[in-house]
C-alpha cells in the first residue's frame, strides 16, 4: 500500500497558489511594463523582409504570428486607421511604397510615437541607402538589422537622433572598408566616435 | 541588384540572393537552397581552413536562408568563431547570426558568453556595443546570470562612452524584464537615476526607459526620479525647439524623451512637494496650450509627434485624477480630435476618452460628446474605430443616458461587423441590467438582443435574464406576456425558445387568463418550435411541459399524448427519451399534491454577480467598465474565490459517484448556473475508468483530489479512498459517507470507516470501505464528501468608533490594502486586496468589511493564502473599527 501515491501531488501546490498570487498582482496592476514586442517588415505580396522579436518566442509561434498578422494587415483598406487590436496587443503599421512596417506594442503604449518610430527608421534606411527601396533591404538585409539595432534596442529607442545613428553606422562601414586603418585603430587606445 | 552597396559587399551573397529571387517556383527555391546548403556544409567541413571573409559570407548566407523561413541546423560553431575575430565586420555578422538564431545548446552559450566577456572588457566602444546589443537581443537566462553584474558597472562607469551607456541601459532593461530576480539593486541604482540629468539626450532617453521598468518593480528605490523627470520635462517643454538640435523631430522638441518622462511620472502619484507639483502642472498646461497653436509644419510627422506627447500628458492627467481643470481641458481637447479628419486621431481620442469617462471629475464632460460618438458609430468606415466608439459609449453610460445608449447600440447591432457582435451583445446586456429602472425595459432589451443577434447571444446572457425574472415578481407577468408575443414570430431564434420555454413553464399561468394565451395556445406555440430545436433545447421544453401539467391540469392529457408518442418515448437521444419516460410516469402516478411539490415554482436565485461581466472580461483583455468599476479587479478577485464560492456560507462539495439520471435531467431546471456541474461531469467521466482498472484519480477540483485504490477477493472488496487537500490550509468538518438506494442496499453491503474531521493543508487522508457483494446490481453507490476549507476567517464585532465611510476607507488604505471599488454589489461594503511580502513567500490577501449601521456592527472577512495570516489580520483589523 505504501508509496503508491508518492509524488501524487508534487508540484500542484506551487502552481495553484502561484496562479492565485499572479491574479492578485494583476488586480492591483503592479507588474505591467510597456514595450514593443516585435517589428515586422513585409511586402505587399506578404513576403517577410525583416523580423525583430523583443520577447522570447519559439520559431513556431513566430511563424504563426507572422502569418496571421501579415494576412490581417494586408486585408485592410488604405484609408483605415494605422492601429488595430490584435490578440492582447496593439498593432501599429504603416505602408511605405511596397513595404509594410508593422510593430506590436502593449495596451498602455503610445501608438503615435510608435508610428514615428517607424518613420524614423524609414528615414534612417532612406538616408543610408539613398532613397531606399525594397531591393536594398533584400540585398543588404544585414545592414537593415544593424541600423535597427543602433536605433532600437530591447524594444526601446536607444538613440533618436538621426545624425548620431548614421554616424555610428558609417563609422562601422569605415571599419569594413579600410582594414589597414582598422588594424591600426584597434591596436591603439585612442578611439573617437 | 541595387546600385548602392555600402560597406564591403559580399558578391557571393548578392549572387545567391539574386538566384533565389529569380526562382520561378517554391520547388525551384528549395532546390537552390539545398544546393547552397550542401555547398556551405562542404566548405565548413573541408580540409582547407576558411578565411574570415569566406566564413562571414557563408554564415550570412545561412542567416538569409533562415530568414526566408527554412530551418538551419549547422553553422552555429562558425558563427561563434566569428565572434572572436578581430575584424569588426566579421564579428558583427557573427553577433547578428547569434542574435537571430540563438540556440540553447549549453556548450555554445558558454563560448558565446566568453566572447561577449572579452568584448565587454576590450574597452573598444564598437566591440562593447556589439556585445551589449547581443545580450539585449538574446536576453536569455544564461546571459543574465553571466552579465547581470557587469552591465550596471558599465552603465555607471565614469569613462563609458555615451553610446555604450545607451546600449548598457537598454541591455539592462532587457535583462531585468526577462530575469528580474537576477538583476539585484545596488549602489548603481542611485547613479542610474542621475543619468536623467545627463547632457546627452540619447543617454537620458535610454536611461528613462530603464528607470521606468525599474520603478515599476521597486517604486521606492526610484522615488527621486520623479522630481528629476519633472525638471527635465519642464526644460524640454519650454525650450525653443532649435535648442535640442538633432533631438528635435519635425519641430517637436524631443518627443520620444517627453513621452518617456511622462510615462515615468505615471509610476508615481502626483508630487507632494507643492513647488514641484505646480511645475508639473505648468508643463502639462503648456503641452495642452501647444495643441491649440497652429501647426509649425503640414507634415503628418509633426502633428503625430506633437499629439503623441499630448496624449501621453493626458494619460498622466488621467492617472493623477486629481486636477479637475486639467481633466476637463483634456476632455475638451479630445473632443476636438473626435471630429478630426485624421482617422488615427479619432481612434485615439475615442480610446483615451474611455479612461476619462471613469473619472468622477470628467465623466460629465465626456458625456457631452455622446452625440458625436454615436455619429462615429454610424459613419466611421473602419471597424476598429467603430469598436472604440462602442467602448466609449459603454464607458460613458450611466443612469441618465442608458436608454439612449442602449437603443443606439441595439440599432448598430443590426449592421455591426460580425467580429464585434458578441462583445456588443454582452455590453448591451450588462448596461441594460445595470441601469434598469424598470425591469420590463430590461426584458424588452434582452429579447431584442436575441431577435437581432441571436447567434451572438451567449448562454450567460439568457441565463441571466431568467435569473432576474425569477428573482423579481414584479416583472414575471410582463416577461411571460412578452416572450409569448415574441414566440409568435414565424422564425425565432433558438435562444428565444429557451427563454420562452423556461419562462412560460414557470409563469405561463400569469397570462393564461387571456383566451388568446390560454394554456393550450401556449403549449401549442411552444411545441410548434420543438422539432426545429437542438437536443438541449428540446430537453428544456420537455421540462416546461411537465411544469405545464402542474400549472394547467386541463392540458395534461394533451401533453401526456405528446410524451407518449414514439418520437419521444423512443427517441434516439437517451436524455430526451429518459425525460419523456420519467415525466410521463410522474404525471401518471403522482397525486396533484406531489406534482405541485415536485414542480413548484423555482426559488429565487441567490444574489450574485453577473456572469456576463466575467464573460466580457474573458473576451477582452481590457473591458472598461462604467462608473469607476475596476474591471480587472472585479474578475481577478473573483477567480480565486470561485472555487470556495460554490455554495456559501459553509462551502461544501458534494459529489456523487454516480450522478443519478433524474438529477442530471433536472439540473437545467434546478440551477442553470450550477457551479458544481463541471466537477460532477468530470467525476462521471473518471468513474468509467475504474471499470477496467483498480486505482487512479476519481475526482479533482481546485481544492480537492480524490484517489481510489481497490482490491477484490471473490465477493469481498476493499476500497481505499484518498482525499488530498490541495490548498495550503486545513479542511474543517471533513466527513464522507456512502449512501445507496434502497434496492442497492439489499444487493451490496458497504461499510465505511470514519475519517478524521480535519485534513491539514497539503495532506491527504485515507478512508477504507469494506464491501460485500450480495447479489448482482446495476445501481452505483454514492460517495458524499463534505468539508469547509479554512482560509477564510470571519469575525462579527461591534463598532467601537462612529461608522463613517471615509474614516473606514482611510483606515483600510492606511493598513496598506488596495480598495477595489464596485466589486461588491453592496456599495457600502469595502473590498480590498493586497500582498504581504516576506522573504520566504508572498501571501495574497483579500478582505471584505461589511458595515451594518443599523446594528452598529461590522462583519469582517479575510481570505488569504495562509490560514495563520488570515487569523492574525482578522484579529488586528477587528480592533480598529
Amino acid at each position: 500500500m505504501d508509496g503508491w501515491m508518492d509524488g501524487w501531488m508534487d508540484g500542484w501546490m506551487d502552481g495553484w497558489m502561484g496562479g492565485w498570487v499572479d491574479g492578485l498582482l494583476l488586480t492591483i496592476g503592479i507588474t505591467s511594463s510597456f514595450q514593443m514586442q516585435f517589428m515586422l517588415l513585409f511586402s505587399r505580396q506578404g513576403k517577410l523582409r525583416l523580423q525583430k522579436w523583443y520577447v522570447p518566442l519559439s520559431d513556431k509561434e513566430k511563424k504563426k504570428i507572422t502569418r496571421e498578422l501579415v494576412q490581417t494587415v494586408l486585408a485592410r483598406k488604405p484609408k483605415m486607421c494605422s492601429f488595430l487590436e490584435w490578440r492582447d496587443l496593439k498593432i501599429v503599421y504603416k505602408r511605405y511604397a511596397s513595404l509594410y512596417f508593422c510593430c506590436a506594442i502593449e495596451d498602455q503604449d503610445n501608438e503615435l510615437i510608435t508610428l514615428e518610430i517607424i518613420h524614423r527608421y524609414v528615414e534612417l534606411l532612406d538616408k543610408y541607402f539613398g532613397s531606399v527601396c525594397e531591393l536594398d533591404i533584400i540585398f543588404n538585409f544585414e545592414k537593415a538589422y544593424f541600423i535597427l539595432d543602433e536605433f532600437l534596442l530591447g524594444g526601446e529607442a536607444q538613440e533618436t537622433s538621426k545624425k548620431n545613428v548614421l554616424k555610428a553606422i558609417e563609422q562601422a562601414d569605415l571599419l569594413q572598408e579600410n582594414i589597414d586603418y582598422q588594424t591600426r585603430l584597434f591596436a591603439g587606445t585612442v578611439w573617437t566616435l | 541588384m541595387p546600385a548602392v552597396s555600402k560597406g564591403d559587399g559580399m558578391r557571393g551573397l548578392a549572387v545567391f540572393i539574386s538566384d533565389i529571387r529569380n526562382c520561378k517556383s517554391k520547388e525551384a527555391e528549395v532546390k537552390r537552397i539545398n544546393k547552397e546548403l550542401a555547398n556551405i556544409r562542404s566548405k565548413f567541413k573541408g580540409d582547407k581552413a576558411l578565411d574570415g571573409y569566406s566564413k562571414k559570407k557563408y554564415v550570412c548566407k545561412l542567416l538569409f536562408i533562415f530568414l526566408l523561413g527554412h530551418d538551419i541546423d549547422f553553422g552555429h560553431m562558425e558563427a561563434v568563431n566569428l565572434l572572436s575575430s578581430n575584424k569588426y565586420t566579421e564579428k558583427q555578422i557573427g553577433y547578428l547570426f547569434i542574435s537571430v538564431l540563438v540556440n540553447s545548446n549549453s556548450d555554445l552559450i558558454r563560448l558565446i558568453n566568453n566572447a561577449i566577456k572579452n568584448d565587454l572588457a576590450s574597452r573598444n566602444p564598437a566591440f562593447m556595443n556589439l556585445a551589449l546589443h547581443c545580450i539585449a537581443n538574446v536576453g536569455s537566462r544564461e546571459m543574465a546570470e553571466a552579465f547581470a553584474a557587469e552591465v550596471p558597472r558599465i552603465l555607471v562607469a565614469g569613462d563609458s562612452m555615451d553610446g555604450v551607456k545607451q546600449s548598457a541601459a537598454l541591455c539592462l532593461l532587457r535583462l531585468n524584464r526577462t530575469s528580474p530576480d537576477l538583476v539585484p539593486m545596488g549602489e548603481w541604482t542611485a547613479r542610474v537615476v542621475h543619468l536623467l540629468n545627463d547632457q546627452h539626450l540619447g543617454v537620458v532617453t535610454a536611461a528613462t526607459s530603464l528607470i521606468i521598468t525599474l520603478a515599476q518593480k521597486s517604486p521606492d528605490d526610484f522615488k527621486t526620479s520623479a522630481s528629476l523627470a519633472v525638471t527635465r520635462l519642464s526644460r524640454i517643454v519650454t525650450s525653443a525647439s532649435i535648442d535640442l538640435q538633432d533631438y528635435t523631430y519635425y519641430f517637436v522638441a524631443a518627443p520620444w524623451l517627453s513621452v518617456k518622462l511622462l510615462r515615468l511620472l505615471q509610476c508615481y502619484p502626483p508630487p507632494e512637494d507643492t513647488a514641484l507639483r505646480s511645475r508639473l502642472t505648468e508643463c502639462l498646461e503648456t503641452i495642452l496650450n501647444k495643441a491649440q497653436e497652429p501647426p509649425k509644419s503640414k507634415k503628418v510627422q509633426h502633428s503625430n509627434a506633437r499629439n503623441a506627447v499630448l496624449l501621453e500628458a493626458i494619460a498622466l492627467i488621467i492617472h493623477h485624477d486629481s486636477e479637475p481643470t486639467l481633466l476637463v481641458r483634456a476632455c475638451n481637447q479630445l473632443g476636438q480630435f473626435l471630429q478630426h479628419r485624421e482617422t488615427n486621431l479619432r481612434y485615439l481620442a475615442l480610446e483615451s476618452m474611455c479612461s476619462l469617462a471613469s473619472s468622477e471629475f470628467s465623466h460629465e464632460a465626456v458625456k457631452t460628446h455622446m452625440e458625436t460618438v454615436i455619429g462615429a458609430l454610424k459613419t466611421e468606415r473602419d471597424v476598429s474605430v467603430r469598436q472604440r466608439a462602442v467602448d466609449l459609449l459603454y464607458a460613458m453610460c450611466d443612469r441618465s443616458n442608458a436608454r439612449q445608449i442602449v437603443a443606439e447600440m441595439l440599432g448598430y447591432l443590426e449592421t455591426a461587423d460580425y467580429s464585434i457582435r458578441e462583445e456588443i451583445v454582452l455590453k448591451v446586456a450588462i448596461l441594460a441590467e445595470k441601469y434598469a429602472v424598470d425591469y420590463s425595459w430590461y426584458v424588452d432589451t434582452i429579447l431584442n438582443l436575441i431577435r437581432i443577434a441571436g447567434d451572438y447571444v451567449s448562454e450567460e446572457v439568457w441565463y441571466r435574464v431568467i435569473q432576474i425574472v425569477i428573482n423579481r415578481d414584479d416583472v414575471q407577468g410582463y416577461a411571460a406576456k412578452t416572450v409569448f408575443e415574441a414566440l409568435q414570430a414565424p422564425a425565432c431564434h433558438e435562444s428565444l425558445v429557451k427563454v420562452g420555454g423556461y419562462i412560460l413553464g414557470e409563469f405561463g399561468n400569469l397570462i393564461a387568463g387571456d383566451p388568446r394565451s390560454s394554456p393550450l395556445v401556449q403549449f401549442n406555440l411552444l411545441h410548434s418550435k420543438f422539432h426545429l430545436c437542438s437536443v438541449p433545447t428540446r430537453a428544456l421544453l420537455l421540462s416546461a411541459y411537465i411544469k405545464f401539467i402542474n400549472l394547467f391540469p386541463e392540458v395534461k392529457a394533451t401533453i401526456q399524448d405528446v410524451l407518449r408518442s414514439d418520437s419521444q418515448l423512443r427517441n434516439a437521444d437517451v436524455e430526451l427519451q429518459q425525460r419523456a419516460v420519467e415525466y410521463l410516469r410522474l404525471s401518471c402516478i403522482a397525486s396533484a399534491d406531489i406534482l405541485a411539490t415536485v414542480l413548484e415554482e423555482m426559488p429565487p436565485f441567490p444574489e450574485r454577480e453577473s456572469s456576463i461581466l466575467a464573460k466580457l472580461k474573458k473576451k477582452k483583455g481590457s473591458g472598461k467598465l462604467p462608473e469607476n468599476v475596476n474591471g480587472s479587479a472585479e474578475l481577478h478577485a473573483e477567480e480565486p474565490a470561485a472555487a470556495n464560492k460554490a455554495s456559501p456560507p459553509p462551502p461544501t462539495e458534494v459529489l456523487a459517484l454516480n450522478p443519478t439520471p433524474p438529477a442530471a435531467a433536472h439540473s437545467l431546471l434546478v440551477d442553470v448556473f450550477s457551479d458544481l456541474s463541471a466537477p460532477t461531469a468530470v467525476a462521471e467521466d473518471h468513474l468509467s475508468r475504474f471499470i477496467c482498472k483498480n486505482n487512479g484519480v476519481l475526482y479533482e477540483s481546485q481544492l480537492l483530489q480524490v484517489g481510489l485504490k481497490s482490491e477484490f477477493r471473490q465477493n469481498l472488496g476493499r476500497i481505499y479512498v484518498f482525499y488530498g487537500n490541495k490548498t495550503a490550509s486545513s479542511f474543517l468538518s471533513f466527513s464522507s459517507w456512502v449512501s445507496s438506494s434502497d434496492v442497492l442496499k439489499t444487493q451490496l453491503n458497504v461499510h465505511a470507516k470514519a475519517v478524521e474531521p480535519v485534513i491539514e493543508g497539503g495532506a491527504q487522508v485515507q478512508q477504507v470501505l469494506n464491501i460485500e457483494c450480495v447479489t448482482d446490481f446495476s445501481d452505483v453507490p454514492v460517495l458524499n464528501v463534505q468539508f469547509r476549507p479554512q482560509q477564510e476567517v470571519q469575525k462579527i464585532f461591534k463598532a467601537q468608533h462612529p461608522m463613517e465611510t471615509d474614516a473606514a476607507k482611510a483606515k483600510l488604505l492606511g493598513f496598506g490594502v488596495a480598495l477595489l471599488e464596485g466589486v461588491d454589489p453592496n456599495p457600502a461594503n469595502f473590498v480590498g486586496a493586497g500582498i504581504i511580502h516576506s522573504k520566504s513567500a508572498q501571501v495574497g490577501c483579500l478582505l471584505r468589511l461589511e458595515p451594518n449601521t443599523h446594528a452598529q456592527m461590522y462583519r469582517l472577512t479575510l481570505r488569504t493564502s495562509r490560514d495563520s495570516v488570515s487569523q492574525r489580520l482578522c484579529q488586528l483589523l477587528s480592533e480598529q473599527f
